[in-house]
């Protein structure tokens, strides 16, 4: 699951949903700032509280059979040490390679194919079809960990996850981590140039705003976003108009549809009217790993790599 | 209608159109006293107009077949009223010579007034074409790049052969106007025809109001293929391959329809079809949802899909430009047999139509015109259904009319609410098809309530 998509696929629906009688249930991650880790004990001691986007949970003792629906969940457990208590993830979960990948959905969660895992924590993205509730029947806690709208949110899960696994250490250092290595990366990035960029979600095209997890990561670089043009109302993850952004002519073009839609810089050459804009022909279309473009777990590092790379590159 | 049939995250393009054929049209009740009052103007449509200019062969037997028995043709149109149908029908030799081709039902301004034939011949087609002329401009003058007016027409003439002026405009706003912007709006020129023309085709064949392109799982058909391209086919190639896949869909869900029709209902009416379409439909389209569930990141791209999307290209254009020629002319040259059609199965074939044929013939073109259309543009609602009855309202119920005016108001009408779909959220873009319903379905109101009924 690349939830980012799924929340444009939920905005979609959304749209869809008004346009017919207003009954789509909304299940775009709503803004949440309810996350923070409300554990103070140090690593390992339990019963440990922690306040998740489904309100305060509480785990008796340290999990040793957790389930991540979540693949942003998956690569922060095995990022923070709690990798061996992980007994299954999600069929989106691909990273890294040794998670215990099964055929469990994230987005429709099937609460008996879930508890054959004899869980004692499940890690969702969402509280779908009122999973949360019937995995509480079983008494198996959950933590809801949504997509996250900033910096500070996507910490705040990491730490969350710590706390709850009894791996609170690891997840600071994790964080703290992340944190200096996106400072220094902004602070290394040449911001005199005032490069304008476009991130492509989808080829029909949808783009992202300066105010979504996506768009913060590029404002770390002094970039501007063209999607910032769209008014508020065209929502986080606006439909730009092809038109707009020939004219825009970003000075770099990131594609977090290289992987699955097979876009680079020789299939927008072809688009029409794309063909002379000044990203394309100098070359500075940056194809991005859309896994990596659309979670919100340590490995934003990397995309940031990625963007202070081409920064570098199309200032130098 | 793409929009309005996608009520829950299932992409049920079955359960909207489901419900057109079997519900009461909407139109039943008001048609009785009105039309009888204007004189003529419900049945007239069916003999009258096309009795004006040639008195064919077929047409001058009309009178004294359709005379003695009106009623198979009143019975199986729904929202026919047999007192409006009955009485210039009763008469025909007088009705052929005075009635309708002498003075007809035309509406300006909300007021009912009979304007001589000719005027009503003349003015609707010069009126379509101004506003489609009007809205083509403002659609190329407009959009999320800011180009000077002057030097967007320059552009466009400079395109013209023999002419070569300088416009100003620099070379990739040229490149935007010409490969982005003309582009789109010929594509919405064609697309809102082609629906619009299917839609009045298919409401002939059907003779049911509520009738629209998708009725026999065109709309289904290329949904399943679409989602089957996006999820099975990787990367660039499901990307170009979603055209092809539409229209194939399209096509296919047809004929899936046809066939079981036929085998279903030996020698049965139109409604076998329909219903053979309904269930179609809700078949691929379940397959659909299932697909859709094995690959749920690509959600979003068959939702856009779904939502229409009419960035074209000169190649999607000269892609489908041999099926817009084939199915509109087929369809347009149609519009004297519709009309038999419309008295009845009976009547037209004993007018010597094969009413069989003309109704295959018919429903393979606007089947093609549909696919045509879906394939460069995804599910766009309401044009099919609408605009051929708003044509119906303003300039009368010939399909020797309505066709090709449908053909040209599907177009201003597709023009119009994509210059909205593009500029209102400018430089975002609304979904077409959402702007299709929000701003189609006030002005159908609109104009139902500032004329007055005509049959399908």
């Amino acid at each position: 699951m690349r939830p980012v998509r799924l929340a444009l696929a939920s905005v979609l629906l959304g749209v869809l949903g008004l346009a017919a009688c207003g009954q789509a249930q909304d299940s775009a991650p709503a803004p949440s700032s309810a996350p923070s880790a409300a554990a103070a004990s140090p690593s390992g001691a339990f019963p440990v509280t922690v306040q998740a986007a489904n309100g305060a949970v509480t785990i008796a003792a340290r999990p040793e059979r957790i389930v991540s629906l979540s693949p942003t969940a998956t690569e922060t457990l095995f990022a923070i040490g709690a990798g061996p208590q992980v007994v299954a993830v999600d069929e989106r979960s691909n990273f890294p390679a040794e998670a215990p990948k099964t055929s469990l959905s994230g987005f429709k969660p099937n609460v008996e194919a879930i508890a054959e895992h004899r869980p004692d924590l499940v890690v969702i993205t969402d509280d779908v079809g009122g999973i949360v509730a019937e995995l509480g029947k079983l008494q198996v806690p959950v933590l809801v960990e949504p997509s996250a709208t900033d910096f500070d949110d996507a910490y705040d899960q990491i730490t969350d996850l710590g706390a709850a696994t009894g791996n609170a250490d690891r997840a600071r250092q994790v964080v703290d981590g992340m944190k200096q290595e996106l400072d220094r990366l902004a602070a290394e990035a040449p911001k005199d140039k005032k490069l304008s960029f476009y991130h492509e979600l989808d080829t029909t095209p949808y783009s992202v705003t300066s105010d979504t997890f996506i768009g913060r990561i590029y404002g770390l670089f002094g970039l501007v976003n063209i999607a910032d043009e769209a008014p508020d109302t065209a929502g986080g993850y606006p439909k730009l108009s092809a038109e707009f952004v020939a004219k825009a002519d970003p000075d770099l073009i990131f594609l977090a549809t290289a992987k699955c839609c097979g876009q680079n810089r020789d299939t927008l050459a072809k688009r029409p009217g794309w063909s002379g804009l000044s990203a394309i022909k100098n070359d500075r279309v940056i194809g991005l790993d859309d896994d990596i473009a659309s979670r919100w777990g340590p490995r934003v590092v990397d995309f940031a790599k990625t963007v202070g790379e081409a920064v570098r590159k199309a200032s130098g | 209608m793409g929009v309005l049939r996608v009520p829950t995250p299932e992409p049920g393009p079955a359960a909207e159109p489901a419900a057109g054929p079997v519900t009461e049209p909407v139109s039943g009740p008001a048609a009785g006293p009105e039309s009888g009052s204007v004189g003529g103007s419900a049945a007239g449509r069916a003999t009258g107009p096309a009795s004006g200019s040639e008195p064919g062969p077929t047409l001058a037997v009309t009178g004294s077949t359709a005379g003695p028995d009106p009623d198979p043709a009143t019975g199986s149109v729904p929202g026919r009223v047999p007192d409006a149908a009955v009485e210039p029908v009763a008469s025909p030799g007088t009705e052929r010579d005075s009635g309708p081709a002498s003075g007809t039902l035309f509406a300006a301004g909300g007021g009912v007034a009979i304007v001589p034939g000719w005027r009503r011949r003349v003015v609707p087609p010069l009126v379509a074409a101004l506003v489609l002329a009007a809205a083509m401009t403002a659609g190329l003058l407009v959009g999320a790049a800011d180009m000077p007016v002057g030097g967007v027409l320059l552009t466009l003439l400079d395109r013209l052969p023999l002419v070569s002026v300088d416009s100003g405009l620099s070379p990739v706003e040229q490149a935007l106007l010409l490969e982005l912007r003309l582009p789109r709006v010929l594509t919405a020129v064609v697309v809102g025809g082609l629906l619009a023309v299917a839609g009045a085709g298919y409401q002939g064949v059907f003779r049911n109001p509520l009738a629209d392109p998708y009725l026999l799982g065109a709309a289904a058909g290329a949904g399943l293929t679409v989602t089957l391209a996006v999820v099975f086919l990787p990367g660039e190639t499901g990307v170009v391959a979603v055209p092809v896949a539409a229209f194939a869909g399209a096509i296919g869900g047809v004929f899936l329809a046809y066939a079981l029709g036929r085998t279903a209902g030996q020698g049965g009416g139109t409604a076998t079809l329909v219903l053979a379409g309904v269930a179609v439909m809700s078949f691929l389209t379940a397959i659909q949802t299932f697909v859709q569930q094995l690959d749920v990141e690509e959600l979003e791209r068959v939702y856009a899909w779904i939502l229409g999307d009419l960035g074209g290209s000169w190649e999607q254009l000269a892609m489908i430009a041999p099926y817009t020629i084939v199915s509109v002319g087929v369809m347009v040259l149609h519009g004297r047999l519709l009309d038999v059609l419309s008295v009845g199965d009976e009547e037209a074939a004993g007018l010597g139509v094969n009413v069989a044929r003309v109704r295959l013939v018919v429903l393979a073109a606007a089947s093609l015109a549909t696919a045509a259309a879906v394939a460069v543009s995804g599910l766009i609602g309401f044009v099919g259904v609408v605009v051929p009855h708003v044509v119906r309202r303003l300039a009368g119920g010939s399909y020797r009319v309505v066709l090709p005016l449908s053909l040209v108001g599907g177009a201003a009408f597709l023009v119009v609410a994509d210059l909205v779909a593009r500029t209102v959220l400018a430089p975002a873009e609304l979904p077409i098809g959402v702007v299709t319903a929000f701003v189609g379905a006030p002005f159908f109101v609109a104009v139902l309530r500032a004329t007055r009924p005509v049959e399908t």
